[in-house]
């Protein structure tokens, strides 16, 4: 059995099912009701839940649970100090650290919060709060969101984030201090003359290999990139693909050669290329790309997939992946992209898939 | 002590408490009398800058205010969700 939790424009669904039947999920439950929910996740570690629900009158903030079938109950100190004049809008991710206890947090405007409870409280990261170029971050067209967080597999002191506008950010020591990892990014939607040096740097998505820590994959802002020394250089791998702009990326954990993206058009239109849903793999680190679309929509399929909604259940042979669109689809594959089902039609439009 | 009258969700956030008597001589200072007694409502009417948000609407005796008007200690005040701030 197979649970996806769905973070909706309406609300959470959570959906289950078995990849191998290739049949539609169920939905198990709907939480939040007319509210969006941007990301949810289930920590491996503890089983507990997490939602970031925005709600349109009551702001930001990530809700917990042991049972996403019933009541949730908010977590607290997801807020910038009151001496600022930045609020929090909109909480984009929540990853699991590498000690016990330890879960971040990544929102918009730009902020990195840390929980050392199991999430039950946050705390923010002074560190990159205090950058003296903060005020001067620019954001993408999704806001100045902190969306990437890349931990390092048994060493909580090392870390990557990825914000978009504001380029790669690096640490050694657990997050006390930053300096940034952007060296390769080309910013071609920026003059030529302005690509040096520059931190307008519109991180799509980032994620480690965690069998390699030292390799990072990255969805650009028009361009997909590898690193090899841990985020300190980049190098472009987009050869082969349809188009080298999107906002969804993962990996088969197993196999540090491996990501997987879903191309789209362009930044002026950002959909799937000539209306056909492919999602390209590879397996080589970048060198070639295959086309992963058995199953999936061929025709007059102008779908819109955003960051958060691309995830992956298990590895190697038993690698599963999972995708939802704006348009309320969400697609699966039990059997590493070769060949995909629809998981669920017509639910709303999709922020954010994870596999519990 | 005014009353401050809640709907859901901030009456569930408040031990489902329909009335909360607080202590303030203004819209703010009883906001955050009210997040004193009910911690969990933190954050869910005032933002991290004490600023009523901007899609909740506070009234006092039938009048629309903002987090700097004052309050008397016999007051009624409404919290209410605006029809400004559903998502659409």
């Amino acid at each position: 059995m197979t649970e996806l939790l769905v973070g909706t424009k309406k609300g959470l669904f959570v959906l289950e099912g078995d990849a191998g039947s290739e049949k539609p999920f169920e939905v198990a439950a709907r939480a939040f009701p007319g509210n969006v929910v941007e990301y949810a996740i289930r920590d491996p570690r503890s089983g507990r839940y997490f939602a970031s629900v925005t709600s349109g009158h009551f702001g930001p903030r990530v809700m917990q649970t042991m049972d996403p079938t019933g009541d949730w109950e908010p977590t607290t100190g997801i807020a910038y100090p009151e001496s600022d004049d930045w609020t929090i809008e909109r909480i984009w991710s929540i990853k699991p650290g590498e000690a016990d206890g330890l879960l971040y947090a990544g929102v918009a405007p730009a902020g990195l919060f840390s929980s050392t409870d199991g999430g039950m409280t946050w705390e923010l990261n002074r560190a990159l709060y205090d950058q003296p170029t903060r005020k001067d971050w620019q954001p993408g067209a999704g806001g100045l969101c902190l969306h990437s967080i890349a931990t390092w597999p048994g060493d909580p002191s090392r870390l990557a984030l990825g914000i978009s506008a504001v380029g790669v950010w690096l640490s050694e020591d657990g997050g006390a201090a930053w300096r940034h990892g952007n060296a390769g990014l080309v910013p071609r939607y920026m003059p030529e003359d302005q690509w040096e040096g520059t931190i307008d740097l519109c991180v799509h998505n980032m994620h480690r290999a965690p069998l390699r820590p030292e390799r990072l994959f990255m969805q650009f802002h028009g361009g997909v990139y590898r690193s090899d020394d841990a985020g300190e250089t980049w190098i472009s791998i987009a050869e082969g693909l349809p188009a080298d702009f999107s906002f969804p990326l993962t990996i088969d954990p197993a196999d540090p050669d491996s990501a997987f993206v879903i191309p789209m058009v362009s930044d002026g239109d950002r959909v799937t290329v000539d209306g056909r849903v492919r999602v390209y793999g590879t397996r080589d680190a970048g060198e070639t790309w295959t086309e992963l679309s058995d199953g999936l929509p061929q025709e007059d399929a102008w779908l819109t997939i955003l960051r958060q909604a691309f995830d992956r259940e298990g590895e190697g042979s038993d690698l599963g992946l999972y995708f939802g669109a704006t348009s309320g689809d969400v697609f699966g594959s039990g059997d590493g992209g070769r060949s995909w089902f629809s998981v669920h039609e017509r639910l709303a439009p999709v922020n954010s898939v994870r596999v519990a | 002590m005014a009353t401050v009258k809640l709907r859901s969700p901030l009456r569930d956030l408040a031990g489902g408490n329909r009335e909360v008597t607080v202590e303030g001589a203004s819209v703010g200072e009883i906001l955050r009398d009210l997040e004193r007694r009910h911690p969990r409502i933190t954050g869910w009417v005032l933002d991290e800058h004490g600023r009523v948000r901007q899609h909740v609407n506070v009234f006092v005796d039938g009048e629309r205010v903002r987090e700097d008007a004052p309050v008397a200690s016999s007051a009624t005040v409404h919290v209410l969700p605006s029809i400004s701030g559903g998502n659409r």
